[in-house]
């Protein structure tokens, strides 16, 4: 082949140089489509529900007329629904996440449950709602309750934070192992002062964006049979009677936020649609400013964790 | 290979064989380690010298698939370290190591150092506040870092790092101290400075250290092996092997025709 003269190579540059441009265009718009839709959604649902932005829709509970109906008892519910669902999905997730990285045999039976932890993420939603139902509702007993739901959610999050949990172990160099394990420490020892911790930022981060999924999370909570019409709120957590009054809030019926919505917009009366936009605005601002915890604090935790 | 006025031993390799899974990378080795001296593992990549070095912590142990033969005795109990029956973690107590990289935990310098106090189950603050002091000393480090002890141990320079590690292994007074080509990572000043710590160390613990530069060997050890794919071919003073080596593949690294 002929040596490029420098008229070809300019044109052979330039070819490029067009393609690159074209491709450049067509990824920004690829990227503000997804990015428009939802700041539409969100600017969308502001304007609509604005009128009902006042501290009274925050502390009113349900009621019948659109104009004094509030979310107090779904935010508390959601709340708290979220405060079950941590306490039980990080403890498990986390200590499935790190058997796995660290203890368990390389062999067909992790790969088999391995598999099937990435299954687990796919399950519908309202499967999960099922299998509560039958198990947590009837069979344990525990009634249309916050505990309930929160368990069902917990399930729900649980392959997010082992997930979430196995990738930050993986993080951790074998060098930072095996200096722990050359000065005598076992396997426990090991996790406990090391794997954990520095784990901890990308767990976290897991955790939370778990929970923002849970916070939205509809079918499950209706298959339990989530109630739709709460005006009383469960017990402050916690300051009840020791020992039994300290847990009575798991107990009580609830709502929470998505079915607040899903129930306003079924009205017929036009005003409750005002409301729907208003809360599914607070839902977003919720979810929102959870992912923002999570970024801001894997950053804060980050900076002393360098090898 | 039979060498006079040798002093006591602290460990000796009793035909050693190690596989990764199928793979043989120690054939047959025999070699003893001297109480209180430096003795040094060279040769070409992959001939194996990290790999036995390993094989007296039981590191080997962390990964699946591997698997020793025959012993390694270490004096003076006389104990197999190698003995299934022998729990690693035991072995890691009484054998240190200083890794290739510097691999300091991202705590503070203090906490680096009390590790493995703690792990053995200390929390007395004087004993610890007295033992990591003892140890940063032993580490050459002490003048540098005592007054921020609490500082990110990664704040250090790779050299500091490096005396850093041995001082974290220093603290649990092993009696066999392993190095992994521990100054690789590190500057010619840096360099020195952990050559000089080597030989101040050996007054109080057994080394064994692997190295790819020569010079090194020739400068830190008192006894030289030299390692060819998974085999001990010469073993010896390293004044003598590197003088007027026995072997023919030890003359041909030594004077570089090869690896």
């Amino acid at each position: 082949m002929q040596p490029l003269t420098t008229e070809q190579i300019r044109a052979v540059i330039a070819r490029g140089k067009l393609k690159d441009t074209i491709f450049k265009a067509l990824g920004l718009f690829c990227l503000s489509i997804g990015l428009l839709v939802i700041v539409a959604l969100i600017v969308d649902m502001f304007i609509k529900g604005s009128e009902r932005f006042t501290l009274d829709f925050f502390m009113n509970f349900a009621s019948r007329r659109a104009t004094q109906a509030g979310i107090l008892s779904a935010w508390v519910g959601s709340l708290l629904v979220m405060l079950v669902t941590a306490l039980a999905a990080v403890p498990l997730g986390v200590a499935a996440g790190l058997y796995l990285e660290e203890y368990a045999k390389r062999n067909w039976l992790t790969h088999i449950i391995e598999v099937n932890i990435s299954n687990l993420a796919a399950v519908p939603s309202i499967v999960y709602g099922l299998l509560a139902l039958g198990i947590f509702v009837y069979q344990f007993g525990f009634g249309q309750s916050i505990l309930s739901a929160g368990l069902t959610l917990a399930l729900l999050i649980l392959p997010i934070i082992i997930v979430a949990t196995r990738e930050a172990i993986r993080a951790i160099p074998a060098m930072i192992r095996e200096g722990s394990m050359a000065v005598g420490a076992t396997r426990w020892q090991t996790c406990r002062y090391h794997i954990i911790p520095y784990a901890m930022p990308g767990i976290l981060t897991g955790v939370i964006i778990g929970l923002a999924r849970a916070i939205g999370e509809t079918a499950p909570i209706i298959t339990i049979g989530a109630l739709t019409f709460i005006a009383f709120l469960p017990p402050v957590p916690f300051t009840g009677e020791p020992p039994a009054g300290l847990f009575e809030w798991v107990m009580s019926p609830f709502t929470v936020m998505p079915i607040q919505i899903f129930n306003w917009t079924s009205r017929p009366d036009p005003a409750f649609e005002v409301n729907a936009a208003a809360a599914g605005f607070v839902l977003m601002v919720m979810v929102l400013s959870m992912n923002a915890v999570a970024i801001y604090l894997r950053y804060k935790m980050r900076k002393n964790i360098k090898w | 290979m039979q060498i006079h006025d040798n002093p006591a031993l602290k460990a000796e390799a009793r035909n050693l064989n190690f596989y990764y899974g199928e793979a043989k990378a120690l054939k047959g080795i025999n070699m003893p380690i001297y109480d209180k001296k430096v003795t040094a593992l060279i040769g070409p990549s992959g001939c194996g010298k990290s790999t036995y070095l390993r094989s007296f912590n039981r590191m080997h142990d962390l990964y699946p698939g591997n698997r020793y033969e025959g012993e390694i005795r270490f004096f003076p109990d006389n104990t197999n370290l190698l003995s299934p029956e022998v729990d690693p973690i035991e072995v890691r107590m009484r054998v240190g190591m200083v890794f290739q990289k510097p691999n300091p935990f991202p705590k503070s310098i203090y906490e680096n150092v009390a590790y493995g106090l703690r792990v053995r189950g200390e929390n007395n603050k004087r004993v610890l506040d007295d033992k990591v002091e003892h140890a940063l000393k032993g580490g050459a480090l002490w003048d540098e870092v005592k007054d921020r002890l609490n500082e990110l141990a990664s704040n250090l320079s790779g050299g500091q790092q490096q005396r850093l590690c041995i001082a974290r292994a220093l603290a649990t007074d092993p009696e066999l101290l392993l190095f992994d080509e521990p100054t690789s990572a590190l500057d010619p000043i840096a360099t020195a400075a952990i050559e000089e710590l080597v030989h101040e160390l050996k007054k109080r613990v057994t080394i064994l250290i692997v190295t790819h530069n020569m010079q090194q060997a020739a400068r830190v050890s008192d006894y030289t092996a030299y390692m060819f794919l998974g085999e001990m071919i010469e073993f010896g003073k390293t004044d003598e092997i590197f003088l007027k080596p026995k072997d023919k593949r030890t003359e041909d690294y030594i004077t570089g025709r090869m690896g």
